[in-house]
């Protein structure tokens, strides 16, 4: 089983170098370890324990020069704050090891109580273009998980490294990473009277921050296309507020639809060919879906209310949304056709920005009650709901791609206060600010690179 | 400080402040101690600053709610009777929401706000085709601070008028 395991990972890793070498100028290739048998690794993670012991790793300093301790930095932080990982002090360390030729001596990295170990390198090849190679070894087990190494250009060390921690998230929990995606939000500069409000794009650990919009108009609630380099938005350019598409690497911005009422609250479907959003009718507001081709729109509901917040499920069967149609804001799910629409909610308070998992077996709420603001889940039957963090204000729910991790942005209240971006796990702990250079709200969560 | 100065005579805004105690709010403090010394009174009816000051721009709602008041009701009677008065002026109706409730959902309640505003003023008589009506959401705050008399503040409807035609 290994080496078929093996191999078709190998042939994963060249499909998507490929890919790569063409957007990012990436290329992975895996490097086996000399003279093992590569093994199923002994060391693993259950995601699916209630409360996850984070995994004691060792991570080396790679070798070669400044960029090569960055990486292993990046990594480190990457796993780090997952949650799912503990990294040991480098003081700890007693084997030197350093770079991917050799074997560890094991029996050093069980004095520290290291399940894990990552040693690595980072080279410069005569063409200028960086070589990282990566080497995760079960300590216990005394081998080698994965190797891989990457050729890529100096500016892309991070991207690198973020590939390499998903690497490392994959061997040992099983599942996808998601370190190696980014974020659209909204920036927001100024006092709260007059703020300035932009889309703008980072990684998911905050670096490589950059704007997309100039702050000329107001503009909220980004979401990422799943298939393309590409966001759709809600502007208010132009006098009437509508939704737009845009394309993140070339800035060229489009309007969705013409149509003279207002638009808002817009979401993909999950093949990237529909869009879902709302449309305002004198005072009501209900959604519709636009196909992107033929740009048609369909009604979907039709209710004397607000209906808004619509997020497809990742079958792309059925559409998750908001209606105050029962007096307050509650979450309900109806078929992609718009048939079939079943409250969900139930609880005290009111529940708005259902966003549906990408594994399908959670939505993400904001709930409103007694004066506080709450991210949450709940099941798409309406069971289970639960709390992850309660506040003055928390809104707006994002997913990371493998379904594990959440964003969203919290507001401290106040003349000189402002939203900032948070980030917390399934499970309701390991919540941490997401950095960024000012406010920030309105986070939405990438897909994969590829 | 457009906003301040029509807090200062708007009658409505007069009596929040004597029933829910305004001191505290970062706007408030920002207001000057005489409306008499800024020549309010003075405003050259038919202008601008007759319809702000004397008429009142805007009105106020409950918590999740684009219901008119009967306060609103009143404003709005006098707003429908000086744009009757004073034809020319198009105008534009925007909605807002305070910040303790969600993005998307405010700027639909925004809208709500604005077009229970739009469709009143039109049965008392103001053409619909003279008004425009916007939602900001929760994204245009006219008042800033933790408590329930800012957030009162600003879930309002604001009747602005633009250059007059003809």
């Amino acid at each position: 089983m290994s080496d078929m395991y093996q191999t078709k990972r190998c042939a994963r890793s060249l499909a998507r170098a490929a890919k790569q070498l063409a957007s990012a100028m990436l290329l992975a290739l895996a490097l086996a370890m000399p003279g093992a048998m590569p093994a199923k690794a002994l060391v693993e993670l259950d995601l699916n324990k209630a409360n996850v012991e984070p995994l004691p790793i060792a991570i080396t300093d790679f070798a070669g020069d400044q960029v090569a301790r960055d990486i292993a930095g990046v990594i480190e932080a990457d796993l780090k704050n997952s949650g799912l990982f503990r990294p040991i002090e480098k003081a700890a360390f007693i084997d030197k090891i350093s770079g991917t030729a050799g074997v560890p001596r094991f029996e050093d990295w069980r004095v520290v109580n290291a399940q894990a170990l990552v040693t690595g390198q980072v080279t410069q090849e005569s063409d200028g273009r960086l070589k990282a190679e990566f080497r995760l070894w079960d300590v216990f087990g005394g081998q080698q998980i994965v190797g891989q190494q990457f050729f890529t250009s100096p500016q892309n060390w991070r991207r690198v490294a973020h590939i390499v921690a998903d690497a490392i998230y994959q061997a040992l929990t099983g599942e996808k990473g998601y370190f190696d995606t980014r974020v659209v939000y909204v920036s927001e500069q100024g006092s709260r009277l007059k703020r300035i409000k932009r889309l703008a794009i980072m990684d998911q650990d905050g670096a490589n921050a950059r704007m997309l919009t100039s702050g000329d108009d107001l503009v909220l609630t980004p979401r990422f296309s799943p298939t393309r380099q590409e966001i759709t938005y809600m502007s208010f350019a132009g006098g009437t507020p509508r939704v737009y598409l845009l394309q993140i690497e070339t800035g060229q911005r489009e309007l969705v639809s013409n149509l003279p009422n207002m638009s808002f609250s817009p979401r993909f479907s999950p093949d990237g060919q529909k869009i879902v959003m709302s449309l305002q009718q004198d005072g009501n507001a209900n959604i519709y879906s636009m196909d992107l081709r033929s740009r048609t729109t369909t009604r979907l509901t039709n209710t004397p209310a607000i209906d808004t917040a619509p997020s497809f499920s990742p079958d792309g069967n059925r559409i998750a949304f908001e209606s105050d149609r029962g007096g307050r804001q509650q979450i309900y799910v109806m078929n992609a056709d718009g048939s079939n629409q079943t409250r969900i909610s139930f609880g005290q308070g009111a529940y708005a920005t259902p966003v549906w998992s990408p594994r399908g077996d959670l939505i993400a709420f904001t709930k409103q009650s007694g004066g506080k603001f709450a991210i949450g889940v709940i099941k798409p039957d309406g069971s289970g709901e639960r709390i992850l963090t309660e506040g003055f204000h928390n809104e707006g729910p994002t997913w990371a791609p493998n379904g594990r991790v959440l964003m969203f942005f919290r507001d401290s209240g106040g003349e000189n206060g402002g939203p900032s971006i948070y980030s917390i796990d399934i499970s309701g702990y390991n919540e941490h600010r997401i950095p960024t250079e000012g406010f920030a709200s309105d986070p939405a969560w990438s897909p994969l690179l590829d | 400080m457009r906003w301040t100065l029509s807090l200062l005579k708007s009658p409505v805004i007069i009596v929040l402040a004597l029933g829910l105690g305004l001191a505290g709010c970062a706007n408030n403090r920002k207001l000057p101690d005489n409306a008499g010394g800024l020549g309010l009174n003075n405003a050259t009816p038919g202008s601008q600053q007759d319809f702000t000051v004397n008429v009142g721009d805007r009105v106020f709602f409950e918590t999740d709610s684009s219901a008119l008041t009967g306060t609103a009701r009143a404003t709005l009677d006098k707003q429908a009777a000086w744009l009757s008065r004073y034809p020319n002026y198009p105008i534009t109706i925007e909605g807002h929401a305070d910040e303790r409730g969600t993005r998307e959902y405010n700027i639909a309640l925004g809208a709500r706000r604005a077009a229970a505003t739009r469709d009143y003023l039109a049965a008392k008589g103001v053409p619909v085709r003279r008004m425009r009506t916007i939602s900001y959401g929760k994204e245009r705050p006219v008042a800033v601070c933790d408590d329930i008399s800012c957030w009162s503040q600003n879930r309002r409807a604001v009747t602005l008028l633009a250059a007059p035609t003809g």
